[in-house]
């Protein structure tokens, strides 16, 4: 057995966390800065942070990820990080011309106190920022929140920083895209162009995590959103933030600075999330949600429909994050299916609720945690006290699905095992497709594995 | 097939990298930039804090210390104190297999602990979270050891984790409990934690189980980390010829074999860098003599068992292991005539870890492929130079602030295993103690040699060199493969392996082979673009 120490029985634990169901913000932030044009992360820390979250990213995308880091030593952080910064940003734009630097912080650089709106002020000051280039920065300390909350934080203070309003008002939404795959980035930008919906969606990685073989490396691939992009957020008419974890604090962000309205949808997981994302940005754009668009969502029901027996009833077993375990366990529901237990190592109230709002009706006696002490030594203890039919969650459940003989379903990040989800969405009408196909083969391929030969099905 | 390749002219391109970097950084990557005299290694500038923005491709001393060194051992619970990051990335991501005897065996490997510190403890201190985390690893699983490794803020609010330590080994009474101060930012690379973890390994664990093992010859590998198998492939070599291993650092090891470590007859050391510091106490406390062995490449395995058997003068050993070899060798030189028409005169890049850009240059000289550059991440000037320059390295800041452990003979252990004669006999037979030569003594004239290498020049040599091979880690892997070149991963193997001893050998002249001549590379170019490409006149017929 791989987990050979798990038991069955659950003690409190306050003190351990054991094979953890998050990791620290400043990956996040990474991530999110990715995500516009020309931009080359930074992390303001020790060099181990900057080499551990390119190597995971690098992992999850099979792509480059370039970041830089402010190479801490002991005597900076006992004598301030400021030097490293400056020193940082002088060689990055002499060397590596980016557009833009988004510097993050780390628990280290937190901890001192480092301020990186004084540093980045100062390098502005000192000329150490060319002509038309920019810096920004978020605070992500790693011990508070998760990668989730960096995420939200970096997109939250770009916003802040870059956005603007000028005398003309665009017709026009903005959409901030939450955690995402560019699969799942692209997918939402063909289903607003479906709709003829215009929109600044971001920040957006497409064509910078899923870029073609070329034989030539672009430091800075075409994808992302630009500064100059970003700077006309505050003239779109309204926003749509999708994700309330990752996206909704740089729709409130940018209310609060540009006075754009938003409204906070999920990231369009399964029929009814879509359903809402879809009616949202027809509202938001004023347009009209075409047949094609009808036609989609009907094949997807039509799917489901056809195969409904073998979802009916199966129990499942779900971790991962919240702006992608919520719409996930609407659907999951829709299909007939109960979530057992759900998970997530990300803190916040929030997220309790809507679990308990969306699962108390079907699954009373689901067993639902999040934040301190929800863990995947808890998750798999919980499925020996009560066994499901699937697991769905990250790379780090192939032991758990291993150890219990469970159908195993890669869903969320980091999936580092297998390639994918960077390519085939998971959201919209047809990402919920693959989601159904994903069951169906994990369901069906068991059901063939163990079934009897007198029962083994030609046709199914 | 032998491929002619262009040869830039070394000392202009060096020239035209420095160019770019702002004066200061380029007085500095100067240093760590040589054009290579294998016969009078040039003074490099190695273990040096990396410059701030420039991209390198190294860790922190936590990555080095829990990551490398203390990891693989799978009946040790370890326990990093600190934001849940750290103990997450470093959770099995090394590929450090392990094989427990029996199904009920301790195995913590596949488990990552933490005590997920919050704000609330950075701010009031965070050493009551940690003994309840010491606490409650030991209620739930009764391990015999627990390891606690901190993590930056831990050093800057100052938590007393070795205090802890002693408090819960005092406590249990059958777990003993030590902790690591290995903090990010001490040092500069992972290599500080390597000496870090040497040395609490050597305070708290080894020692400590003074009996007398069963086996005629005994031995310790040091620093073999068991990435993809290669510890398994050495131990079925090492019983075949009748060696005895008691432990090994710290690939498919255990806590126990640790403690009775210090009892064998001869350390071998494999990855020089992450370990030398282990070798050279137990030398000093216990007498053990180490000698410098590398398992990489078919030759160099069988040279590093003649040279453990000639060091024992056991004839049926010699006659063994002779044996061993021969069988060996002749099913590897099968694999190399397969392999070598595809890699025959081929170029090959190493820029990975402390030894490995050393040992894996065995492997491609054995394809017939050329080193046109190397360099390690972490590497300090003795991994390049060899260790009689060791007395004239700098002992700078950065150093300083790592322990320099002081180690006395053992009045009742100390065994000294070697007259001056055998020490001068021996030396006639090649074998010599205490020594490494270095990377630089077997790299070709005027080839690169390059210290923790920064991503734009990687950019430039790749440009200048178009090497068939680039071998480094993750980070690297897909920015090097966009460009054209496949990216061999030395830390993780691509997830294959083994490479070590013989059958790995065997499975690295596969993969090389496979990497130079896969077909996806021809691919890139679609036929339309080729066509433009060939024939631009018509192009530009069509525009105009």
């Amino acid at each position: 057995m791989l987990l050979r120490h798990t038991t069955k029985e659950i003690k409190e634990r306050e003190g351990l966390t054991i094979n953890p169901a998050k990791t620290c913000q400043p990956i996040g932030a990474m991530y999110a800065a990715l995500g516009i044009h020309g931009c080359l992360p930074h992390s303001h820390g020790s060099q181990g942070c900057c080499s551990y979250h390119r190597s995971m990213l690098t992992r999850h995308f099979k792509e480059p990820v370039m970041a830089a880091t402010s190479s801490f030593t002991e005597g900076a952080s006992v004598f301030g990080g400021q030097a490293n910064l400056l020193q940082a940003i002088n060689n990055i734009f002499t060397i590596y011309d980016p557009e833009l630097i988004a510097v993050h912080s780390t628990c280290l650089s937190e901890t001192i106190g480092d301020d990186l709106k004084q540093i980045v002020t100062k390098a502005k000051d000192d000329g150490k920022v060319p002509e038309g280039k920019e810096v920004t920065y978020a605070s992500t300390p790693s011990f508070v929140g998760s990668h989730v909350t960096g995420y939200a934080n970096m997109v939250a203070g770009m916003t802040q920083q870059f956005a603007e309003k000028s005398e003309t008002q665009l017709d026009r939404t903005n959409i901030v895209a939450g955690w995402m795959e560019p699969s799942d980035i692209r997918e939402i930008k063909r289903l607003a162009k479906e709709l003829a919906a215009e929109i600044l969606l971001y920040p957006d990685v497409t064509d910078v995590l899923d870029t073609p073989q070329t034989g030539k490396h672009d430091m800075y691939p075409k994808g992302g959103v630009t500064v100059e992009q970003m700077k006309t957020l505050g003239d779109s008419k309204s926003t749509i933030s999708l994700g309330n974890f990752t996206a909704e604090a740089a729709a409130i962000a940018l209310e609060k600075k540009c006075g754009v309205g938003f409204v906070s949808e999920d990231i369009p997981v399964g029929i009814s999330a879509t359903d809402r994302f879809l009616m949202a940005l027809s509202k938001a754009a004023g347009v009209e949600i075409p047949q094609s668009i009808t036609d989609e969502r009907g094949r997807l029901v039509d799917m489901i429909t056809d195969m409904q027996q073998y979802f009916h009833g199966k129990k499942v077993a779900v971790f991962g994050d919240p702006d992608w375990i919520v719409p996930l366990c609407e659907f999951l529901v829709e299909l007939d299916m109960k979530p057992v237990h759900v998970l997530s190592g990300t803190p916040g109230k929030r997220l309790d609720k809507r679990l308990h709002e969306l699962l108390d009706m079907d699954v009373p006696d689901a067993n639902i945690k999040n934040g301190a002490s929800a863990d995947l030594f808890l998750l798999h203890q919980w499925i020996k006290n009560e066994p499901v039919d699937l697991l769905i969650g990250n790379t780090h459940g192939k032991f758990i699905a291993r150890d219990e003989d469970i159908p195993f379903i890669r869903f969320g990040f980091p999936i580092i095992d297998r390639v994918g989800h960077s390519y085939f969405p998971n959201v919209g009408y047809s990402g919920a497709m693959r989601i159904v196909e994903k069951l169906l083969m994990a369901i069906m391929d068991r059901q063939d594995r163990d079934a009897p030969e007198e029962r083994f099905e030609l046709v199914m | 097939m032998s491929v002619k390749r262009f040869m830039p002219d070394a000392s202009k391109l060096k020239e035209e990298i420095l160019e770019k970097y702002p004066t200061k950084v380029a007085k500095k990557r100067g240093k760590g930039i040589v054009i290579n005299d294998p016969e009078q290694p040039k003074e490099i500038q190695a273990n040096i804090r990396s410059i701030p923005g420039i991209i390198t491709q190294r860790g922190c001393c936590y990555a080095g210390c829990k990551g490398v060194v203390l990891g693989p051992t799978r009946d040790i619970i370890n326990i990093v104190h600190g934001p849940i990051g750290c103990s997450y990335y470093a959770w099995l991501t090394r590929r450090n297999q392990t094989r427990p005897e029996t199904l009920e065996d301790e195995n913590f490997i596949t488990y990552c602990f933490s005590t997920d510190m919050q704000e609330d403890h950075v701010v009031f201190g965070g050493e009551k979270k940690l003994a309840k985390a010491v606490d409650e690893a030991y209620e739930l699983f009764h391990p015999k050891a627990i390891a606690i490794h901190s993590t930056c803020p831990v050093g800057l609010i100052g938590d007393d984790i070795h205090a802890v330590a002693k408090k819960a080994t005092a406590k249990f009474g059958d777990c003993n409990v030590f902790a690591f101060s290995c903090e990010g930012y001490k040092g500069v690379s992972q290599s500080a934690g390597h000496h870090i973890a040497n040395n609490g390994l050597f305070k708290h664990v080894i020692g400590r189980d003074n009996t007398e093992r069963e086996g005629k010859y005994k031995i310790n590998l040091l620093g073999e980390y068991n990435i993809g198998g290669d510890s398994f492939e050495l131990e079925r070599l090492f019983e075949e010829c009748g060696i005895t291993l008691v432990s090994t650092y710290s690939g498919n090891s255990t806590y126990n074999d640790f403690e009775n470590s210090h009892m064998v007859d001869l350390n071998l050391v494999m990855c020089h860098r992450s370990i030398n510091y282990v070798a050279e106490m137990m030398e000093d406390k216990y007498g053990v003599p180490w000698i410098k062995v590398n398992f990489i490449g078919a030759e160099s395995t069988a040279k590093s068992l003649r040279k453990i058997a000639e060091y024992f003068e056991d004839a049926d050993m010699i006659q063994k292991v002779n044996e061993v070899c021969e069988r060996e060798l002749s099913k590897v030189k099968v694999s190399l005539e397969e392999a070598k028409p595809k890699t025959d005169g081929r170029l090959a890049m190493l820029f990975v870890g402390g030894s490995r850009a050393h040992h894996y240059q065995e492997l491609f000289k054995e394809l017939g492929m050329k080193t046109v550059a190397a360099g390690y991440e972490f590497a300090h000037r003795d991994d390049y130079e060899g260790r009689e320059v060791i007395p004239s390295i700098k002992i700078d800041a950065d150093s300083k602030n790592i322990e320099e452990l002081k180690v006395a003979q053992d009045p009742e252990l100390y065994k000294k295993r070697l007259t001056e004669e055998d020490v001068a006999e021996m030396k006639e037979k090649g074998i010599e103690f205490a020594d490494y030569k270095g990377m630089m003594p077997d790299m070709d004239h005027q080839t690169f040699v390059i210290d923790d290498i920064t991503h734009y020049e990687t950019h430039k040599l790749i440009e200048a060199y178009n090497p068939d091979v680039f071998c480094a880690g993750i980070k690297e892997k897909y920015v090097i493969q966009k460009m054209g070149v496949p990216l061999k991963q030395l830390h993780s193997y691509d997830y294959g392996g083994p490479y070590a001893g013989f059958e790995g050998a065997v499975n690295f002249y596969k993969d090389i082979s496979r990497m130079v001549s896969s077909r996806a590379w021809k691919l890139v170019k679609a036929p339309w673009q080729k066509e433009k490409e060939t024939t631009p006149e018509i192009t530009a017929t069509y525009v105009a």
